[in-house]
């Protein structure tokens, strides 16, 4: 057998194992059709809308075709303005933001389908317990640089954030800085766990992280008074909350109603807690 | 078949090359090649795009590993060379090989948890600085500091050595005297090649850097590279801000283009080894 032959063998059987491979779920698919009597679930939705609620949607979205699969749902990222937009105008199935509807956009059908918290962290051994949102905001923005300022020891702050365009970096900016830039001579960290070992390890150092990624490592401060909590964030006491939204124009029905109440289910409500979230109940 | 692997090889080099080539020279073009390398601004929010800090962030970083491995990694090459027995000196070489076997993450971590809090009480700041990467990176450029500055010594043929005894040299004045000058150029190289792969690594260097545009004014301030700026960017950035990131990997590929040239310059030049 020459080389070249031997070659295509194997790329046959390869190719062969690909195929068999492929095709076993299917048939599995298959035998999870419908049972008899309840008419099978089917159509394309579109959700659209905030950036911050797009990788949820798109796993819920995910797992509800896996359980219906004939339900295609599409779901796009563009912001939560374009997303009430959308769903005012017709131009999606469902709406996401990730703020409250302003006055002037009020009369859609709102679910709270998820809450968002982002708490401020220090190294455990910092004596500052508490802070307001204006310092948090001045501390990141590069204007209060010293912990004297807050009732601390004499000593410079190191301001610890994530890199930009990350999804709590952009939650911390809409929630906090009030279109203020946070300062250059921040230390960035691309991920949480970067964030956590910087401020365990330093004890001039202050960051954030998503309420549903903070762990004992590192000590929560209190903001204007309040100690972030799960409760706190839901009911609004904690002052950096956002609620995460769907919107319809109208009442929802079929797929789409289908769909919000997968999302509300206790399956759906699980993933949104194991994407970092807080569950609405 | 051969021919086949060889094209296939040698043309991922050129696809690449190319690729990155056509999707960042749009940016340089309209920004201005000069005004790329040489503004000290990046901030792809409000469409500025100038490298200076990160060029600076990298080769500070790059040339604190390779003061810092340089030497290590020479005097280790000299040892296995030339003195060690031999048992010792296969142990030695495999634990140094080893180091090119761990994942660039368990560095950083190692940085992180215990680099950056030293660094910190030494010299006040952050901790999180040029000097953190550099010290990393020291470590991360032995394998190739070593095998290759080791090869170079090694090919000095015998009868240098045999001649500089004869001639009643001690063995420190054959190795200083005869045997290194024998090497140069590929100690050279094997240095030049060292700086390459400390410019080129990106994991471990986000984890201790820091990554604050802005340009340091001592080894203990942080800085960010220009690889690190390419990861911590990719994940988001479209349009434009893409384009920048491919015109920042156009210049690494000239850093790393001119690092081999001059590894080739230096092999190439009457002496032995390469």
């Amino acid at each position: 057998m020459t080389s070249m032959t031997r070659g295509l063998l194997a790329a046959a059987l390869i190719g062969g194992l690909l195929l068999t491979a492929t095709g076993c779920p299917r048939q599995e698919e298959r035998q999870a059709e419908p049972t008899p009597g309840q008419p099978a679930l089917a159509g394309d939705i579109t959700v659209a809308g905030s950036t911050a609620v797009h990788p949820i949607a798109q796993v819920l979205a995910e797992r509800f075709s896996e359980l219906h699969p004939q339900v295609r749902i599409n779901v796009q990222a563009g912001g939560s303005s374009a997303g009430i937009r959308a769903a005012r105008e017709g131009g999606a199935d469902i709406g996401m933001s990730s703020r409250p509807l302003k006055a002037e956009e009020k009369g859609l059908y709102e679910v709270t389908i998820a809450w968002d918290g982002i708490v401020p962290i220090v190294h455990p051994a910092n004596p500052v317990k508490d802070i307001t949102l204006v310092q948090f905001r001045e501390i990141f923005v590069g204007r209060l640089t010293n912990w004297s300022q807050l009732g601390g020891p004499d000593r410079a702050i190191l301001v610890v954030t994530r890199e930009e365009g990350s999804g709590t970096r952009g939650a911390f900016e809409d929630m906090v800085m009030d279109d203020e830039p946070i300062t250059d001579r921040a230390i960035v960290q691309n991920h949480n766990g970067g964030i956590r070992t910087t401020v365990a390890g330093d004890p001039n150092a202050i960051g954030y992280l998503s309420m549903g990624a903070l762990t004992p490592e590192v000590a929560v401060l209190n903001v204007d008074g309040v100690a972030p909590s799960v409760q706190a964030i839901r009911d609004g006491q904690f002052a950096i909350n956002r609620p995460f939204l769907f919107l319809t124009a109208r009442a929802p029905e079929g797929v789409t109603a289908a769909f919000i109440e997968f999302v509300l289910s206790a399956e759906g409500q699980a993933i949104i807690a194991e994407e970092g979230y807080i569950p609405i109940n | 078949m051969l021919l086949v692997s060889s094209l296939l090889a040698a043309g991922s080099i050129v696809l690449i090359a190319v690729f990155v080539l056509a999707s960042g020279l749009p940016l340089i073009q309209r920004v201005g090649a000069w005004s790329f390398l040489t503004g000290k601004v990046w901030s792809p929010a409000t469409g500025e795009y100038g490298a200076l800090t990160m060029i600076v962030g990298s080769v500070v970083v790059a040339l604190a590993a390779l003061s810092l491995g340089g030497g290590l990694g020479l005097g280790c090459a000299i040892y296995l060379a030339e003195f060690a027995p031999k048992r010792l000196a296969g142990t030695v070489r495999q634990a140094v090989q080893l180091l090119a076997g761990i994942p660039s993450v368990v560095y950083g971590f190692y940085g992180l948890s215990v680099l950056v809090p030293v660094i910190r009480g030494l010299g006040g700041g952050p901790g999180h600085s040029a000097l953190a990467g550099g010290i990393v990176l020291s470590v991360m450029i032995l394998p190739t500091v070593v095998s290759v500055a080791e090869d170079a010594i090694s090919a000095v043929p015998d009868e240098y050595r045999a001649g500089a005894l004869a001639l009643g040299a001690t063995r420190w004045q054959t190795m200083s005297r005869v045997l290194l000058p024998a090497a140069r150029s590929g100690i050279v190289a094997a240095m030049v090649l060292g700086s390459g792969r400390a410019i080129g690594e990106t994991m471990a260097v986000i984890m201790v850097t820091g990554n604050v545009v802005r340009l340091p004014g001592s080894i203990f301030d942080p800085v960010r590279t220009l690889t690190a700026n390419i990861a911590l960017e990719m994940a988001y950035a479209a349009g434009e801000h893409r384009q920048a990131l491919f015109a920042i990997a156009i210049v690494l590929f000239g850093f790393v283009m001119l690092l081999n040239l001059l590894a080739r310059l230096a092999g190439g030049r009457r002496g032995v080894g390469r």
